[in-house]
């Protein structure tokens, strides 16, 4: 019933409210003084509280560095965290100025949900895990037919999986939850064989199972999770602001510049650092954004470059401990490419 | 006669069409109508301009669109090409058939308990008692957690099965029963239920009818009785028995084979009913003391026995009081149904969810809910009007 009245309120306000969509995010952020960043309701690594209540991950901190970049204040932010399938219904009401919650890109996301992905920080992909002392002897994907599989309604997750399972020519029974806490007890409670959610997810969902090292993840990656954050349609502006924080990030990490050394960069004579930091005299790029010249180095200054976000989130200096992969800058051989700052 | 009245009439001075209360009444309401209209035209421009200037895509077209997810629990024939509508569809009968076989449960718990409350025997009156007490003060959201995962945890695995009697199981993946495989001439059975149903029926307009003129009492539970199981059972015979059962049988992960029922409806059906079941236990005990007491004397008087006196005199007057609440408690229920999403119960609420987010077109899936929910209640509440208008007519 609470669903349903939220999805009324919910369409409600985009029936009505949906006026702001078209006005300047940026204005209506700098009123409020804060930047409204939708993020996941839990999962260790991109968002979930601590225990002092304070948001961790790296879709947190992605959210904090576009405050910081417009605010110089990593603070100016407030979360709400919005189930999968809430999530699109929140962006596009305006509840929310921008989703940053492991949401995979896709192209009727991008086109019948009104909506624009501002770049990919984290390659995903999907992935199953199962419960390795119950089913011993199971070490492929292709060996699950008749299994009951636990996933989480509203992702792709869920359409993936219906794929996976045709395409081989198996069987499978889905049980299928709305909430996130909810398909983790099922699977806890042993109402399925198997869960299936992008591969990052399953580590971050095995931490926190009674017994984390009775279960173990299939090596078969089934799809493509490019996850990054988004905005609504019809506000430019907004988009690219977003979108080059994202970027400067990147290149920060390309360019070597860190938060330990970004004291002694804002005197560097590489143009292409001074560009970033927005020490190059007579700069407009920061501002032609809407921003600040240095919305870089605020950014920065609080966060963090991207390889810094993610070692101290999902990387090495984490419980999840997963090593970048594709998600190594394009120089060391992965897929993160930061778009040329000038 | 005449007289005073054209005085009056005569009298009468010509008010302002404006004074009219009549004329104003009318007006009144007018304008309130046009003024609706003129919002609700408003709403719909705003609302399609808005979508429009956010690119959001709009129209019922998407029910034609493939859904590609699947659905665990379905009535029908349903895979993940089928359309959105169908998985639609799916969901409008998972409700259907949580509410209707939830609403029968529901009633017949509810007038046990309901006549237990009201038992000269201590222990049944407070066990009663406690029963609703417990289950009309617990939100039904936590009444069906503790059905699902409260029972669920300490069902074991699908290779730890309980064995049930008559080849069923029942485990963590729900409760397993044998299927029935009907061979040649089975139809036979059938035709042999109905003709049985049929002849009950007219043996008992028959009986009836016979007391009424003679007062002489037949029979009638018994006849029937053995109408209807005879007949088919006669015909199962004489087929040559022509039936087999498909048992559930362990395979790699779970039981293949049989009939599953799974624990997301089990656990919706019991705790929707159970937590109904409590609120119709007061409406029954109610309805049962708005009968005077004068009836049930007089029923005494004429010699009837407690049971039939039950029967017979207080519970059908009883139903005229009752009918109208309990009216609600079932519109209770179907809408209740929709907290089936809370434990992966794949209903209307559930599969339109998941239609909405994938599609985005969340105005035409609420409006899809709305209209179904507003036409199952609707459909409860004739139903149930026209009961209660036959009931009322009994009256002499
Ligand atoms: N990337 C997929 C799946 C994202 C997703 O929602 N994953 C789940 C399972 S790990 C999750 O994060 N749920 C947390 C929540 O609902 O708060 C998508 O965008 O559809």
């Amino acid at each position: 019933m609470k669903n349903f009245v939220k999805a009324l309120l919910g369409s409600a306000a985009v029936a009505m409210f949906a006026v702001p969509a078209s006005a300047a995010t940026l204005d209506d952020v700098k009123a409020k003084g804060h930047v409204q960043c939708g993020v996941n309701t839990g999962l260790i690594g991109f968002s979930a509280p601590d225990d002092q209540g304070n948001w961790k991950g790296l879709d947190v901190d992605f959210c904090r560095a576009v405050a910081a970049a417009i605010f110089d204040d990593p603070e100016a932010v407030q979360f709400t965290p919005l189930s999968a399938k809430d999530r699109f219904t929140a962006l596009q009401s305006g509840e929310v100025d921008v989703l940053s919650r492991n949401t995979t890109w896709t192209i009727s996301r991008d086109t019948a949900l009104g909506l624009n992905f501002a770049g990919v920080t984290y390659y995903d992909g999907q992935g199953f895990m199962i419960n390795a002392k119950k089913l011993q002897g199971i070490n492929s994907a292709l060996q699950l037919s008749g299994a009951a599989v636990c996933v989480q309604a509203g992702t792709t997750t869920e359409l993936n999986l219906a794929d996976y399972f045709k395409a081989n020519n198996m069987e499978y029974s889905p049980v299928v939850f709305e909430k996130f806490e909810e398909v983790n007890a099922a699977y806890d409670a042993g109402r399925c064989d198997v869960y299936t959610t992008d591969q990052s997810g399953l580590y971050a969902v095995r931490l926190n199972l009674t017994n984390p090292d009775d279960h173990i993840v299939l090596p078969e990656i089934i799809s493509k999770e490019p996850l990054g954050p988004v905005v609504r349609h019809g506000d430019d502006q907004w988009l690219d602001i977003v979108k080059w924080v994202y970027y400067a990030l990147v290149n920060a990490e390309e360019l070597g510049v860190s938060q330990a050394n970004l004291e002694e960069k804002m005197n560097s004579d590489n143009p292409e650092v001074r560009r970033l930091l927005g020490t190059e005299d007579g700069s407009k790029l920061g501002t032609d954004l809407g921003l600040t010249n240095d919305f870089a180095v605020r950014a920065i200054k609080h966060v963090g470059n991207y390889g810094e976000i993610f070692e101290r989130n999902v990387g090495a200096d984490s419980p999840l401990k997963i090593s970048r992969g594709i998600n190594a800058l394009w120089t060391k051989g992965g897929l993160q490419y930061g778009m040329p700052i000038r | 006669m005449a007289t005073p009245q054209s005085t009056v009439e005569g009298a009468a001075p010509r008010v302002p069409l404006f004074y009219d209360p009549r004329v104003r009444g009318i007006a009144y309401q007018v304008l309130v109508f046009a003024g609706l209209v003129a919002l609700i035209y408003w709403i719909i421009g705003n609302t399609s301009a808005n979508l429009q200037r956010a690119n959001i895509a709009s129209g019922f077209d998407f029910l034609q669109g493939r859904a590609g997810f699947d659905i665990g629990d379905s009535l029908v024939e349903y895979s993940s090409d089928s359309t959105y509508g169908r998985a639609l569809f799916v969901g409008f009968l998972n409700t259907l058939r949580v509410a209707i076989i939830g609403i029968l449960t529901a009633t017949i718990i509810g007038f046990i308990i309901g006549i237990g409350r009201l038992s000269k025997n201590w222990l049944i009156n407070r066990i009663c008692l406690v029963y609703v007490e417990v289950f009309r003060n617990i939100p039904p959201l936590l009444v069906i957690f503790f059905w699902y995962f409260g029972v669920l945890s300490v069902l074991p695995s699908p290779r730890e099965s309980i064995d049930l009697p008559l080849g069923s199981y029942l485990n963590s993946r729900g409760l397993y029963f044998p299927r029935f495989l009907w061979g040649e001439g089975a139809w036979l059975v059938l035709l042999g239920l109905v003709l049985g149903l049929v002849f009950a029926f007219f043996v008992r307009r028959w009986a009836h009818k016979r007391q009424m003129t003679t007062g002489e009492q037949f029979p009638v539970f018994w006849t029937s009785a053995g109408l209807i199981v005879g007949l088919p059972l006669l015909a199962f015979i004489v087929t040559g028995l022509p039936l087999s059962f498909e048992f559930p049988a362990l395979s790699t992960f779970n039981l293949q084979g049989g009939i599953q029922v799974r624990p997301e409806f089990l656990a919706l059906y019991l705790a929707l009913s159970f937590y109904t079941a409590a609120f119709i236990a007061e409406i029954v005990r109610a309805g049962v003391l708005g009968v005077s007491h004068g009836q049930s004397e007089a029923a005494q008087a004429l010699g009837l026995r407690s049971g039939q006196s039950m029967r017979l005199v207080i519970i059908p007057q009883a139903l005229r009081i009752i009918i109208p609440p309990l009216t609600s408690q079932y519109l209770n229920l179907t809408k209740n149904s929709s907290l089936a999403v809370a434990i992966g119960y794949p209903d209307l609420v559930a599969t339109g969810g998941t239609t909405l987010n994938q599609t985005g077109q969340a105005i035409e899936v609420v409006a899809i809910w709305l209209v179904v929910y507003l036409g199952l209640s609707l459909g409860t509440a004739a139903l149930m009007n026209w009961y209660n208008a036959r009931m009322a007519l009994v009256e002499r």
